[in-house]
């Protein structure tokens, strides 16, 4: 066996794990008295961390076996950033689950760092060898340091969710409910995005077409989901593939348009499928398990991890970048894109700190900022690079 | 300035909420509320008390917090919308018709407007950097208003507090107690134990740690002021340099910005990955996107003019020999300079054969230096050729003229005189790639090209800046502070003995209200103290004080 196939079973292994921890977890939860956790209970709640635990060891396996094979940290690409980070968010609800001794934070992090596997895992796998810009051990040092500050940020918006979904009335027609149901149904886009691309993956769907670039040069685009959208110009190449519907302007990148609209159908055929069988609000079918979650420490949990993000953040993506930057691109700071996007997370924090300390900003409102928050960092991580072109876009 | 007396005779600076000595409270707002406001201990702040004058309204607009958050979210919001297009900077144009003209054509009517209405050059835009100012303002005033009272009210601090004071805590027990001397000094030994520094008065016990982390705050937004400094004395002469040049193989150039220091481009090579230099596992990826660049290398020396040297001497010193490729600059006295950019096969020379077009029977050759064309190349037995004009990137007539676009010899073009022993007088010939005009008639005699040499060329950047230890520190100060503020957190417990006997308990801590019960119920336990009860925590599941298993 090779390191990168073993390195592949690693990353398998955890990914399964981080499926039965979550059940466990759930057991752990489960039950109708209000505060007291039963001894069954506690059972479900040891086994699901031991579990938690083994994935997350096989996830660093997978890491370390990456890195040997490629003689770089796995962190340079979209599939491998994405998969880091998924790492390290469940590191991150260990790391929680033993200063807080909550079950409900690993119950909502896990399938949260499922889907995010689950969405590393339709970009191309294939180890990259590195261009010129990025090799400098910066690139490891600074990208896993940003990694983990935001895997620790991104907890306060677990917290957060839970919070809500055992705060905000579902009964009534509020605002609250409204976006809460809205977090949900993205959740469920991505699901969408990933049975899309793996279904049309699985069964081997290939257009190409030919179109003209924005600087008006041929060029040539592989399709892997049944166009819906044409390049500027495009002329198939493949025989007996759809029509576009519209032809997009140069500037727009049709093909991930395509995957994104396709990812719109099929998440809300799913969602609708969820609402009609069950005939409840997603939001209003996980309400139980937090229903046991104390709001007090959620809300606790929900600061401490961003007291103890932020400072890692903060060295992470903002001054080991600027060290970086300023090695590889002779300037510390460039308003590149990503740059900006880390910056705008940053002071969205800090914004969080100052609300919080000074204005009183506890409980409901600090948990919809924590959620936002994440929503900052999931559109650094998946837009800025893939639609914002920059000098960091891994497209 | 009028002060305020508390019952126990204290007597505090207006705008005390809290009693500094006994912990009563003194406001009409803070005797309203069920819990006390802790932030500064209760001191009196600045911005609350000092309300008049026109120096007072603008202190106060800078310290309030509302106003630091609201220039934070502008600064976001700015942040963003510059990234909705390419900045400026990033997009290939010379000025701002060229840059205008580029919007337009790529992004339609928005692209037009957001270039019209200056969002192109956001972050080099007047409000932009003064958003960035008004932040560094309110840091500065923020942390005087608060820093000092904070600092004093801390420092000065009782142990004994007025019951008042204790019931108002959210950590909060009272009750009966056996032997209550004996309690006390077990929860003493036990907070020892959790390194918590004791201080008694008269039947009371203050036990307290980690106050420094009450600076944090503080220390890091003295980093950013220090980070913000350095970034405004960039615009001070001298202190940046920002200059980046082209060097072509085989050259030797000053260094733009850099007085007295020379390079010498001794070769540039550009390498890709292949299957054949690279390990096998990369190899998927090669066949998916096919050849990725390796390396871009400019070998260089450096050389120096001696400090002696007379104005105007071209003396050299050999510094030193170095290969710049990306992320490591060659590094001297301050200066770096960068591998940033490239051009392959520039053309270098190009070599004619002067012929008879009907036999091309040819009077010899010549090699034309295309950065630095001869006038005239003699080429014996009366033959000769003369260059009358060179247009070394060649775009096209205008008004019957040829036109350079650059300097740079993308497309040479030459306007030729051809002397021969037949045609003495001369015949004048126009020759571009794949293209020759005799403006003057039919000729004899053309230029036929025979080949030509290329070499690479090299972008280099050079920067030198001073400001970079002062950013440097601002920067390590800053995460100090951050680290000082919220890693660390300001634990306090107060125990006291009560008129009737019994014992009072409070805590209070900024941050880590958990961290703060384990060690506190540590205390209890062991001592027998009076169970504490959280008055913020309405769903009170707190009962057995562990945070346990049973908490989710
Ligand atoms: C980007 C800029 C800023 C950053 C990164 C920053 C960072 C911080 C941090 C990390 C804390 C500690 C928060 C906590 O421990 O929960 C803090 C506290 C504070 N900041 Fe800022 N800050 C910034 C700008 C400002 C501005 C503009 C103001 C002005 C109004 C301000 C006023 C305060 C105050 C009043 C505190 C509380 C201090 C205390 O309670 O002792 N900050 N800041």
């Amino acid at each position: 066996m090779t390191l990168v196939s073993l390195s592949g079973y690693l990353l398998f292994i955890s990914f399964v794990a981080y499926l039965v921890g979550t059940f466990l977890f759930g057991g752990a939860v489960k039950g109708s008295k209000k505060d007291e956790a039963s001894a069954s209970n506690k059972r479900w709640g040891k086994a699901a961390i031991t579990v938690t635990i083994i994935g997350f060891a096989t996830h660093v396996g997978y890491f370390i076996t990456r890195w040997m094979a490629s003689g770089h940290a796995p962190v340079s690409n979209m599939f491998e950033f994405t998969t880091a980070f998924g790492m390290m968010l469940v590191g991150a609800s260990i790391l929680f689950y033993f200063l807080y001794r909550s079950a409900a934070i690993g119950l909502f992090a896990l399938p949260i760092a499922v889907i995010i596997l689950g969405y590393a895992a339709m970009f191309p796998k294939d180890i990259q060898p590195l261009i010129p810009a990025l090799q400098s051990y910066w690139l490891t040092v600074h990208v896993i340091t940003a990694a983990i500050g935001e895997s620790i940020l991104a907890i306060s918006a677990v917290a957060g969710l839970i919070y809500l979904l055992k705060n905000v009335d579902l009964t009534k027609r509020s605002k609250g409910r409204g976006w809460l149901e809205f977090i949900m149904y993205t959740l469920v886009l991505v699901v969408g995005f990933i049975v899309v691309s793996a279904g049309f993956g699985a069964s081997g769907y290939e257009a190409k077409f030919t179109y003209v670039d924005k600087n008006d040069k041929p060029a040539e685009m592989v399709y892997h989901n049944p166009p819906l959208f044409g390049m500027n110009e495009y002329e198939a190449k493949t025989e007996g593939v759809m029509e576009p519907i519209a032809e997009m302007p140069p500037i727009i990148n049709a093909k991930t348009l395509t995957t994104f609209v396709w990812s719109i159908l099929a998440g809300s055929v799913i969602y609708l499928l969820i609402r009609l069988i069950t005939r409840r609000r997603v939001a209003e079918l996980l309400q139980p398990l937090a229903k046991k979650a104390n709001s007090q420490l959620m809300d606790e949990i929900g600061y401490r991890s961003v007291l103890i993000g932020f400072p890692v953040f903060s060295l992470g993506a903002l001054v080991f970048a600027m060290i970086w930057a300023h090695e590889a691109w002779s300037r510390f700071w460039g308003w590149d894109p990503k740059e900006v996007w880390a910056l705008i997370t940053w002071l969205f924090y800090a914004a969080y700190l100052h609300l919080r300390l000074s204005r009183g900003w506890e409980g409901r409102k600090s948990a919809w900022l924590a959620v936002i928050g994440f929503a900052i960092i999931m559109f650094n991580l998946v837009a800025v690079n893939l639609v914002i072109a920059g000098l960091h876009s891994y497209a | 300035m009028s002060s305020i007396k508390c019952e126990c005779g204290h007597v505090n600076p207006e705008g005390t909420d809290i009693c500094q000595n006994c912990g009563r409270p003194l406001s009409k707002e803070e005797k309203e509320k069920r819990l006390a406001d802790m932030r500064y201990d209760g001191a009196a702040i600045r911005s609350m008390t000092h309300k008049r004058s026109i120096v007072d309204k603008v202190w106060n607009f800078f310290s309030s917090v509302k106003i630091g958050v609201s220039i934070i979210i502008a600064i976001l919001v700015a942040a963003a919308i510059g990234t909705f297009l390419p900045q400026v900077f990033y997009v290939p144009a010379a000025n701002e018709a060229q840059a205008a003209q580029y919007y337009e054509e790529h992004y339609g009517t928005f692209g037009k407007i957001y270039n019209a209405l200056g969002l192109s050059d956001l972050y080099g835009s007047w409000w932009f950097m003064a958003l960035i100012g008004l932040l560094g303002i309110s840091l500065v005033v923020v942390s005087l208003d608060r820093g000092i009272p904070l600092y004093k009210s801390l420092k000065n601090q009782r142990v004994a507090r007025h019951p008042s004071f204790m019931k108002r805590q959210r950590l909060f027990g009272e009750g009966e107690v056996s032997d209550p001397d004996a309690a006390m000094a077990k929860a003493k030994q036990k907070l020892m134990e959790s390194r918590y520094r004791i201080r008694e008065e008269d039947g009371a016990i203050l036990a307290e740690k980690g106050r420094w982390s009450r600076w944090g705050p503080y220390v890091n937004h003295v980093g950013l002021i220090i980070f913000l400094l350095g970034v405004m004395l960039r615009a001070l002469p001298g202190f940046y340099v920002d200059e980046s040049m082209w060097i072509r193989e085989g050259e030797t150039l000053a260094v733009k910005g850099a007085p007295g220091l020379f390079v010498e481009n001794k070769g540039f090579s550009y390498e890709v990955y292949n299957k054949e230099n690279t390990d096998e596992v990369f190899g998927e990826a090669i066949d998916r996107v096919g050849t990725v660049a390796s390396k871009y290398q400019t070998d260089v020396a450096l050389y120096e003019q001696p400090e002696d040297a007379l104005p105007g001497s071209t003396e050299k010193e050999f510094v030193k020999d170095y290969s710049i490729v990306v992320n490591k600059p060659l590094k001297y006295e301050g200066y770096s300079i960068f591998q940033m950019d490239f051009k392959l096969d520039e053309l270098k020379s190009m070599t004619f054969a002067l012929q008879n077009k009907k036999d091309e029977k040819s009077k010899g050759e010549l090699t034309i230096n295309l950065a630095n064309p001869e006038k005239e190349y003699d080429l014996g037995n009366g033959s000769k050729v003369q260059v009358l004009d060179y247009y070394p990137d060649f775009n096209g007539f205008e008004d019957g003229e040829p036109q350079s676009a650059t300097p740079v010899p993308n497309n040479p073009a030459f306007l030729f005189k051809m002397f021969t022993p037949e045609k003495p007088e001369g015949e004048t010939s126009f020759v571009a790639i794949r293209q020759t005009l005799e403006p003057l008639g039919e000729n004899q005699y053309r230029m036929a090209f025979q080949s030509a040499e290329t070499r690479n060329v090299s972008g280099l950047t050079i920067r030198k800046d001073k400001t970079l230890p002062i950013i440097a520190l601002g920067g390590l100060i800053f995460l100090i502070g951050v680290a000082q503020g919220s890693y660390f957190n300001h634990r306090r417990f107060w125990i006291r003995k009560a008129d009737d006997g019994r014992l009072l308990v409070a805590g209070h801590t900024n941050k880590n209200w958990v961290a703060l019960k384990r060690e506190l119920d540590k205390a209890t336990e062991f001592a027998g103290l009076p169970a504490y009860h959280d008055q913020r925590d309405p769903e009170e599941e707190i009962e057995d004080h562990t945070e346990g298993e049973s908490k989710a």
